[in-house]
């Protein structure tokens, strides 16, 4: 089994072998990051250049550890501390990576398409850490990881996406992902966030939260952006926490055993409450630990380097 | 690939490893902070029949772990893909304890090298050992077994093919060699 392109830029280009070869590959590094000494001398001498053109905490950090637990060294690039600042362009910067010595890079752009552009441009693997409201497919990784690990299996689960629909590329990434392995998957949000066309991916869409959490296995909440209210785009924070806002009392017309997960940062109170954020069923601080493994997992698949060869695997 | 002789039958690997099992206990003096560490795949099945073993002579269960090296392996940049990464399971810690290596065949070391650093990693063992069914020669790295089944001299066409009931569903051990 190998991974078909050089980059990751999506999921939507990939098969559900390979997603899964990816979530196989997590687990023994799973094991790794529960040792004592998480280190593994794997991706000695390589290097990982980060390259964030927004602001990130878990993305970037859980990136950054992948790359240390893989012995791989790791340099940051963040877009307001650099020649980006200066107006270089993003060929440019990949170009200096290149000649820098990076042998991989990890980008987060607010641009779509970003990664994929970056990725023609290098010779490379080119890691999309979030181009605009596009993929994140290692965040999506993470999620069906933490679901096989709480649940056994993706398929035939049903699954809600709640809120910013449209903006999101965690709920693009998550559909596309989800459906892949099996699952049912809905949306459910206002009107004015989730895209015409969405059902074209496969998700059932409700505007009705009550009618959406009904007999749901997983709840997947989305971060409200607070600038889209500004926007117009829902009238108020305390008025979408009251129609969309997940809580313990909504928790219950889902599914008995549902888990909550949030790809974070949560905002509390608005998109779920305290008590829903750190209730028995939520998931969200496994999604950030499984996170680091998953992301090792992506960079040790990738990080194929020097000629072919046909040494056998014995 | 063309069989050319059988070294060890059924019979023959299973009389090695009580032979083996027995060297184990008595050169380390009982079964006191004695672990056996299965390399994976074919050194697990192994692991596991030793600890049997010593169970059937000396009563008392020693624990055993399983070992993936993939991530140690010093040819990963060679490699036109890179190999399938397993799980290691050692459940226990090694802090202090005797451990007892255990892999089908001994060959050019390298493994061994990889597997030691691997066992680091998870703490400071009072001694390594390395039980073998085979050693076949042509080392690479200034390694050896501490107990071997069978020292079969071969050339480096041939190749040794350990099967084991628990993976090849027959216990038999086979030299092949390349046409």
């Amino acid at each position: 089994m190998t991974l078909r392109g050089k980059d990751l830029i999506g999921i939507e280009h990939m098969s559900e072998m390979e997603i899964q070869y990816i979530l196989d590959t997590a687990r023994p590094m799973k094991e790794i990051i529960s040792r004592p000494i998480k280190k593994v001398p794997t991706l000695k001498g390589r290097t990982v250049a980060n390259v964030f053109y927004e602001p990130s905490t878990r993305t970037r950090t859980s990136f950054e550890l992948a790359a240390k637990y893989l012995s791989a060294e790791g340099v940051n690039v963040s877009g307001s501390a650099s020649s980006v600042s200066k107006g270089e362009s993003l060929k440019d910067t990949a170009r200096t990576l290149e000649a820098l010595g990076a042998d991989v890079i990890i980008l987060r752009h607010p641009m779509p398409g970003a990664a994929a552009m970056m990725a023609q441009t290098v010779p490379f693997p080119v890691v999309n850490a979030g181009d605009g409201a596009h993929e994140h497919p290692t965040q999506s990784l993470l999620d069906l990881f933490t679901v096989q690990e709480v649940k056994g299996t993706i398929k035939g689960l049903q699954i809600v996406v709640v809120g910013d629909i449209m903006h999101s590329r965690v709920a693009r990434s998550g559909i596309l992902a989800f459906k892949k392995m099996g699952a049912r998957v809905s949306v459910c949000g206002p009107t004015t966030l989730v895209p015409p066309g969405i059902e074209e991916l496969g998700a059932r869409v409700y505007n009705n939260l009550d009618e959406a959490l009904d007999g749901a296995d997983i709840i997947y909440v989305l971060r409200i952006q607070k600038e889209r209210q500004e926007e117009g785009l829902f009238p108020g924070l305390r008025e979408y926490a009251r129609l969309y806002g997940i809580n313990k009392e909504r928790l219950k017309l889902a599914s008995s055993e549902a888990v909550v997960m949030h790809p974070g940062p949560v905002n509390r109170g608005v998109e779920i409450t305290c008590d829903a954020a750190d209730c028995k069923q939520s998931v969200i601080q496994a999604q950030v630990n499984n996170g680091v493994a998953v992301r090792m997992a992506v960079l040790y698949l990738l990080a194929r380097g020097g000629e072919a060869s046909s040494v056998p695997v014995d | 690939m063309q069989e050319k002789a059988s070294i060890l039958d059924k019979k023959g690997i299973s009389r090695s490893l009580t032979r083996i099992a027995h060297e184990i206990i008595e050169r380390n003096k009982g079964t006191e902070f004695l672990v056996l560490i299965g390399i994976r795949r074919r050194g697990v099945p192994l692991a596991y029949r030793l600890a049997e073993g010593i169970k059937k002579i000396e009563g008392s269960d020693v624990p055993v772990g399983v070992l993936d090296i993939t991530l140690y392996r010093d040819d990963l940049s060679t490699l036109s893909q890179q190999p399938v990464v397993y799980q290691t399971e050692v459940n226990f810690s090694v802090e202090g304890k005797k451990i007892v290596l255990v892999d089908d065949v001994l060959y050019t070391g390298r493994t061994i090298r990889a597997a030691m650093d691997a066992i680091m990693d998870l703490g400071r063992p009072g001694v390594i050992q390395l039980a073998t069914l085979v050693d076949r020669g042509h080392r690479e790295l200034p390694i050896r077994a501490d107990y071997v089944g069978k020292n079969v001299p071969t050339s480096k066409k041939e190749v040794i093919a350990v099967q084991l009931e628990e993976i090849d569903s027959e216990d038999k051990t086979l030299i092949l060699e390349i046409e």
